[in-house]
Formats: C-alpha cells, structure tokens, sequence
C-alpha cells in the first residue's frame, strides 16, 4: 500500500467510512482463549443471530446471511449463537452453513427454550436438523427458563456424547441472584451474560464468580443491540483509542469488554459482511490495561 | 415473566423493520393480481351497506369475513409466522373473526352495517375510506417501494382498521362482540409500529380512539338530550 493511499484508508476510517476498510488480507488471526473446563481454544469474537439472521423466507437476504457467516469463518470466528426464539435464525444459520461448506468447523450454540422440561429434547433434536449439525458444541438453557429439568437434559445429552458443553444464559441485568446460584451449584461449562462499557453490573460478583469456578463466559449484546454505537457513533473517537489499535467505537467497546479477564468471548451481531470484520479485528490487536478499561468505562460514561 | 417490568417494547420486536416491510412486498409479488379483486370486494362493501334488505347485509358479513381468512391464513400464518412465533397465534385471533362474522352475520343476520350518518356513521366511513384508499398508499409515502401496499382483506392492518370503521357504523351488540379482535389487534400492530419508529402506527391508534370515544361521547349526547 502506497503512502498515499495508506493515509485514504486511514481517512476514510476517521470518517467513519468503515466499509472498505477490513480488507480480508490486513486481518490477523482473532485472539483466541481456553474453555476452562476443557482447555479448547476459542475465538474471542463470535457472532449472534438475534434479529440480525431472522429474515424470514426471503431468498436474498438469507444469502446476505451466509456471506456474513462466510466473511466471520475467513477472519477466524467459529462460534455462532442462536435459539429457538429467534424465529427463522435457526434454519438461516443452517442453510447459510451448508452453502458455505462450514458445517464441520462451526461453534453451534444454541439454546434450549421452552418451559417444561419435558419438552427440551423434542426441541433440541428440532434445532438440531435446522443447524444441520451432528450435535451441538454448546447448549444454553434460555433465560433460565425451567432450568433445573432442562440442565438435567443437557448434562445427560453431555454425558453421552451428545452434546459437548452446557451452559445458561440471561441477559440484560435480569435474574442474577439465580444465574450465581446455579454457577455454585451445578458444573456448567458456560455462562452468557450481557457486559459493555454501561452494562456493568456482572463486575460485581459473576464475573469474579465465573473466574473462580472456571466458568467460561459469552458476552451478548455487546452493542446493546445496536444502540449504544447509534448514541455514540458520532462523537470523535479518543486521542488514547489509538493506543490499542481501536479504529472505531464499536472495536473499542469489543476491547474493553474482551480486555476484562474473565470474559471468553462476545457475540455481536450483524447484517453486514464489513462490520463482522470490523468486529473480528476487534480481537486481533493489543487490548486495554485495566487501568485504561477504567478510563475507556469513565469517558464513554461521560459522553 | 417474574421479571416483566423489566422489559421494554422493543424487548418484544424479534425482527428488523427492513425485514417486516419486505415481508409485504414479497407477499404481494406472489399473490398478484389478487390484489385487484381484493380492492373490488373492499369498495363493494359500503355499497352493500347502502341496500336495503338483509340479503345485502348477510352477503356482506361474507365478505367481509373473507377480508378476516384470507390474512389469517395467506399473511399470518403462512409468512408472518416466519419472522414471528407468535404469527399463528395472532392467524389464529384472525381466523376466530372470520368465524365470528360468518356466523353472527351471515348465517344469524344480526350485524346491520350503516347507514353512514350521524358522527359515529360519517367516521365509520371515512374510517373505512382511508384503510381501502389511502394504507396501500402508505408504502410508497414513506419511502419504501410500492410493491410493498398494506391491501384491505390481504393485509391484516387496513383489514382490522377498516373493519373497526365498518363497526363505528353499526349498532347493537353483535358490532360491540365484533369489534373486540380488531381492536385487540390494532394494540399490537400499534405497538410493533410504533417500536420501528414508524409514523404509520397512528392509523391503528387513531382507530382504536375514535371506536372507544366516538359511542362513548353518543351515549352521553343522549344522555344529555333526554334529560
Ligand atoms: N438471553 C439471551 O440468551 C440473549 C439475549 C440477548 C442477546 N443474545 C445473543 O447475543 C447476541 C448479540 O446481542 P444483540 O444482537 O442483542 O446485540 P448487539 O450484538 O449488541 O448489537 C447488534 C447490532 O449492532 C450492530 N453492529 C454490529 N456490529 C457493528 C459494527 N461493527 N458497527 C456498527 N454497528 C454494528 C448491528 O447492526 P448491523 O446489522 O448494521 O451491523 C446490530 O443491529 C444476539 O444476537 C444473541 O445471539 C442472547
């Protein structure tokens, strides 16, 4: 890349004008951190489906889906996180899967759903065939919906084979007296929690708990859905976002958020092939210290 | 939900806006030129009102009923409920209505639709006018492509809005039993409108008042004039 063409691109960055600016070949390999209960690595950024991937019957914009899909597995991702309450996500995911060819080197996490735990393996066998997967890497019991029969399941589905890991999943500040209950009191493999910059309550005690008990930890709605970078997209990026190589507000709140050490990976979610790399390279550069984290927390607080 | 307050509208949206709006258009292209009788049977329907004789009120009720099945089965149910899990319920309060009008008026005759006058008869009409008119209009007025016309009798707004202006022109208690699906309806249309910022959600809204103040206010009229 020429001098001048280098300070375009940088210039088209500053503008905002992210959607040329990840070009496949300037992505490093995504960091990537360990399961703890089994020492697997994983890609610290993977990719949701809530709203983004429901898209109905519509032909082109479920192939819009697989090139987002396809564009997050050539930068290095692999987990995607879906649920059966997330209307046509699961059969998206799937036919995406199979157009791309990456069945076989997908993350598949899903969730369990329903109340009634009796129902759990109907529903799971049904997400199952709409993945197109042999089994799930990850299973979540969903907002803590009739958790104890449903956990029951999963850790029987794990001990079989069936399933590779277990975990549950809240979102939103809601129900954590209960979510710390079951980090106590059962071995899960994963919990999903949400965490940003202005989301901190999990700070406080689950994600100390999850460290503790070696509880690996997926961050949804790193964005708040979206509108914590509509609030903040406008204004100028920090002078010290530089610093760890963060070139727009939504790679600096992935840093903070992937900075914090018990935080595994982050799931956002996306429609556009650009920003899913925008995201990927979140997690290829230097992160915060926890000294700047305070200092990213303070200055997003006061915009 | 032990937990409910802590939700908000947008909590609920489980789709984009970009994808509800081409829900329609896709719609539209498949059902084409269904479109056209649809829009007959709508103008049809104030016609009928105008008739004497219940024949013309029961053939009505039929239509009318249609108007209900139709997007039960056709949107509801077979598209919406792809983006929506709560589609089928919501097909299924439809075709409840479809039930609910065939038997109460076509097949019992006890549904009278009109005439056009008064307050409550006049906004009855206009009501009507606008959800046949001017709601396959509301697509291309806001920006988005035309293909995508919300039709009276194909799309379940203008149908349950027009059916509430229909309504406010009939009287006893049939329209009042009648009126409680639409208007429940236009809730939660109102409300999934209103959570994608878009303008459009004060037609269901606005219908929803007039259906609840306009008889209010004639019973007090004629409180007032008897006493
Ligand atoms: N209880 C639960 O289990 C639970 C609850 C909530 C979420 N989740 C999971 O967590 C995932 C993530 O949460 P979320 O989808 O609610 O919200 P999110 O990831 O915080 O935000 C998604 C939004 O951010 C935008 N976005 C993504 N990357 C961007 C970028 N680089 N620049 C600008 N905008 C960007 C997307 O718009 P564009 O399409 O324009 O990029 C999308 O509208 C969900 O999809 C779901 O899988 C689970």
């Amino acid at each position: 890349m020429s001098v001048v063409s280098r300070r375009a691109a940088l210039r088209t960055l500053a503008a905002g004008g992210v959607a040329a600016a990840w070009p496949m070949a300037a992505l490093a390999a995504p960091l990537a951190r360990p399961i703890p209960s089994t020492g697997e690595m994983i890609p610290a950024i993977g990719l949701g489906s809530w709203i983004t991937f429901n898209v109905g019957d519509d032909p082109p914009a479920r192939a819009a889906c697989a090139e987002v899909m396809r564009a997050f597995f050539a930068g290095g991702g692999r987990m995607i996180d879906s649920s059966p309450m997330y209307g046509s996500s699961q059969s998206v995911i799937g036919e995406g899967l199979a157009r791309i060819g990456r069945a076989g080197d997908v993350f598949a996490t899903d969730k369990v759903w329903v109340s009634g735990a009796g129902r759990g393996p109907a529903q799971i066998e049904r997400s199952r065939e709409l993945w197109g997967v042999d089994r799930f890497d990850l299973m979540q019991v969903h907002n803590l919906l009739s958790w104890e029969g449903h956990l029951a399941t999963l850790f029987e589905m794990k001990a079989a084979g069936r399933l590779r890991h277990v975990g549950i999943t809240t979102s939103e500040g809601r129900r954590h007296d209960e979510i710390e209950r079951v980090m106590r009191s059962h071995p899960i493999d994963f919990v999903q929690i949400t965490y940003n910059v202005l989301d901190r309550e999990v700070e406080r005690r689950i994600l100390p708990l999850a460290q503790e008990r070696g509880i690996a930890v997926i961050v949804n709605r790193p964005f708040r859905e979206g509108a914590l970078l509509r609030e903040i997209g406008a204004r100028a990026l920090p002078a010290f976002a530089a610093e760890i190589g963060a070139a727009s507000w939504a790679q600096f709140v992935l840093k903070f958020i992937l900075a914090h050490p018990a935080v595994t990976c982050a799931i956002p979610a996306t429609t556009r092939v650009d920003h899913v790399r925008e995201n990927l390279a979140a997690a290829a550069g230097p992160l915060p210290s926890a000294a700047l984290r305070r200092r990213m927390a303070d200055h997003v607080q006061a915009l | 939900m032990s937990e409910w307050w802590t939700y908000s509208l947008a909590d609920f949206l489980m789709f984009s806006p970009r994808t509800y709006w081409r829900l329609f258009e896709l719609y539209n292209r498949d059902i084409w030129p269904a479109q056209l009788p649809a829009l007959a049977a709508g103008a049809a329907l104030p016609l009928l009102a105008r008739r004497r004789g219940a024949a013309a009120q029961r053939f009505l009720a039929l239509l009318l009923a249609a108007a209900w099945a139709w997007p039960a089965w056709g949107f509801l149910f077979a598209r919406y409920d792809t983006i929506n899990w709560a589609g089928r319920y919501f097909a299924l309060g439809f075709a409840v209505e479809a039930l609910l009008i065939a038997v109460l008026g076509a097949a019992a005759g006890r549904l009278r639709i009109g005439p056009f006058d008064g307050a409550a008869g006049r906004t009855g009409l206009a009501l009507f006018l606008a959800a046949l008119l001017f709601y396959p209009l509301l697509a291309g007025i806001s920006g988005r492509v035309w293909a995508g016309a919300e039709i009276f009798g194909l799309a379940p707004d203008p149908t349950a809005i027009g059916t509430l202006g229909l309504l406010l022109a009939a009287r006893g208690h049939s329209a009042r039993v009648l009126s409680v699906i639409p208007l429940v309806w236009c809730l939660v249309t109102g409300a999934a409108l209103w959570t994608m910022n878009a303008w459009q959600t004060l037609l269901p809204l606005a219908a929803v008042l007039l259906i609840v103040v306009l008889p209010a206010a004639r019973h007090c009229y004629k409180k007032n004039i008897t006493m």
